[in-house]
């Protein structure tokens, strides 16, 4: 095992709360519009559908500008909250994992969605045969039927949060133990003169996490697999 | 039970149009060729669609009355429903699945009913089991008895045995007998089949291209040429009513009464006295001017010609009524002997002169009837 210093433990711990607090807080949303958008039909359907895939398309700067743009302590809706809620997003944690929630949304949504319209429609028919009422049938069927792709997509989303990168040093800026994630800090290594060893041992540290990852997420989609066989 | 029914519904081009009234107990079979709304119709009685308009009563209730407003939510209809594709929950065990509806229940079946119900379809040994590792016959008799165990006013069966071969087929029938004969369960059965209808039904609706074309008991149904969907398919034919006189297990036959006069069939393991029903398909009679001598059929009716009429597909289907004296029978009379239906070819009706009102023979070879039906 290797041993890892202060200032790596320090960023590994920020990359996963960062990342943790993101998934968890954009998931709930991220149910919603998949829900809305895999068994809804409404005007602006496919709007929605757009905007929600945007952060996969636009460049992460793009967002980190805009988010700091809309959440600066001077833009009115940032100082809104500053004033009302005593909240500040920028240069904290938490608008990095607000950066991070936002660019791993789509990643939710999309495995939310799939997991839902994967479920037979005729098995809610049969429930309310059986007496099941709308909640019933969301908690005995939809939920239990959907839950390995919503730990799928979390799973998924949880590893771009780590990656982010773009949006998180423009909008909350790279600063040691509040924004300094795992990317930011071998940027900083590579920047730093004579940092190429620890810019090698934070990409290691990287490679190792991503590993750990895309193997869980490949257990969760087995199981996925295994109930959607019937 | 009763079931009234009386709706219309556009969808597309599609038009339903759905009226019939029944009172009686017992398997009512919903018949109609693939794509003629049995389905649709089944979804609407089970709250699943809402028609346009009409109304459909389930025993004392209006769960739906368009002019009233009245459409009540499928959860309180208590209808148990046989879906085709089974629709068991695949995230969850037998045990799971079979009590899903009974758990949900106020109205619960008395525990002695639902063991007897375990036990009549087999599934014990399999409580355990996901419905992904279950055989087809498996999962239908799950389906069944999930539906019976939510304690249902009326069962829907849409083609539970569609899906099935034949061995499987055989598999489930018997449970379905069960059912017609020791649960004073109303049940609409939805098939294509003929042979299903014979053996299950005591009362059919035809339905074709969306309108209910007649209703009635079995043996009236069954007989009758001139609805599109019966009239002259392999299977069409009639259903007569029959009991069991003796039998020669030596001979490997049994002989049973229809109507009065002695039918032979092959050997029934039931002993004297049961009810029984018999399948008599029109292409397995045979029509004779004078009474054949020295013939392997076992059957030989004096029947009288009632009518004759074009068939699908140039053949003659001739209707015949038991006995030599029809003709000085009031319709009534006539109405109450059994009938068979004879499909011909034109030449052979044109070289025997064959005419309403003529007294001919009937020749039915034994081993072309079915007398495996068992009737209540």
């Amino acid at each position: 095992m290797i041993n890892l210093t202060p200032a790596e433990i320090e960023a590994l711990l920020l990359s996963l709360r960062i990342s943790g607090v993101a998934v968890a807080c954009a998931l709930p949303f991220a149910a919603i519009i998949a829900t809305a958008l895999a068994l809804g039909r409404f005007p602006g359907r496919f709007i929605l559908d757009a905007i929600v895939h945007l952060p996969l398309i636009l460049p992460p700067v793009v967002m980190g500008y805009l988010l700091l743009i809309g959440f600066g302590t001077r833009a009115p809706l940032g100082a809104w909250l500053y004033e009302t809620f005593d909240l500040r997003f920028v240069f904290s944690w938490t608008g990095a994992a607000i950066a991070s929630a936002i660019v791993s949304f789509p990643f939710q949504v999309r495995a939310i969605r799939l997991s839902l319209e994967n479920v037979n429609p005729g098995l809610y028919q049969a429930a309310e045969t059986l007496g099941a009422g709308p909640i019933d049938r969301f908690f005995s069927l939809t939920l239990p039927l959907a839950l390995p792709g919503i730990i799928a997509g979390a799973i998924t989303a949880f590893a771009a949060s780590l990656g982010e990168f773009g949006a998180i040093i423009t909008f909350v800026s790279n600063i040691p133990g509040e924004t300094r994630t795992l990317p930011l800090a071998i940027y900083t290594a590579i920047q730093t003169p004579g940092g190429e060893l620890a810019a090698a041992r934070l990409t290691a540290l990287s490679i190792g996490l991503a590993f750990a990852g895309l193997l869980l997420s490949e257990v969760a989609l087995r199981r996925i697999r295994k109930r959607a066989a019937s | 039970m009763s079931l009234g029914i009386h709706i219309k519904h556009k969808i597309n081009k599609f038009t339903l149009d759905a009226e019939f009234h029944i009172v009686e107990p017992g398997i009512t079979a919903l018949f109609g060729p693939s794509g003629s709304g049995k389905t649709t119709l089944v979804n609407m009685i089970a709250g699943l669609l809402h028609p346009n308009s009409g109304h459909i009563q389930l025993n004392d209730h209006v769960v739906f009355d368009h002019s009233r407003n009245i459409n009540l939510p499928t959860r309180q209809r208590r209808v148990g429903y046989l879906f085709q594709d089974t629709r068991l929950f695949p995230h969850k065990s037998v045990r799971d699945n079979l009590f899903y509806g009974a758990r949900r229940n106020h109205h619960k079946l008395p525990h002695d009913e639902q063991d007897a119900i375990l036990e009549m379809l087999d599934i014990a040994k399999l409580m355990d089991r996901r419905p992904n590792n279950l055989s087809g016959g498996e999962k239908q008799r799950v389906a069944l008895g999930r539906a019976l165990l939510s304690n249902p006013d009326i069962l829907l069966l849409d083609e539970p045995l569609s899906g099935l071969d034949h061995a499987r087929k055989q598999e489930i029938l018997p449970y379905l007998e069960w059912l017609r004969d020791h649960r004073k369960l109303p049940i609409l059965y939805v098939t294509h089949a003929i042979d299903e209808v014979a053996r299950l039904a005591d009362n059919v609706v035809v339905i074709d291209q969306g309108r209910t074309l007649a209703a009635g008991s079995i043996f009236e149904m069954l007989g009758r040429s001139d609805l599109p969907p019966l009239a002259g398919r392999f299977d069409a034919g009639t259903v007569l009513p029959a009991r069991i006189v003796s039998r020669d297990p030596k001979a490997e036959v049994s002989f049973l009464d229809c109507g009065e006069q002695r039918i032979v069939v092959p050997y029934l393991g039931r002993p004297a006295s049961n009810k029984v029903r018999l399948h008599v398909r029109a292409r397995d009679v045979m029509i004779a001017r004078t009474p054949p001598r020295d013939i392997s059929a076992n059957n030989i009716i004096p029947v009288t010609i009632l009518k004759i009429q074009d068939d699908p597909g140039d053949t003659l289907d001739v209707t015949l009524c038991f006995g030599h004296d029809a003709d000085a029978l009031s319709q009534a009379e006539t109405h109450a002997r059994p009938t068979l239906h004879a499909r011909l070819t034109k030449w052979s009706a044109t070289r025997l002169g064959l005419l309403p009102n003529l007294t001919v023979y009937a020749v039915i070879k034994s081993v072309t009837v079915n007398g495996q039906l068992r009737d209540r």
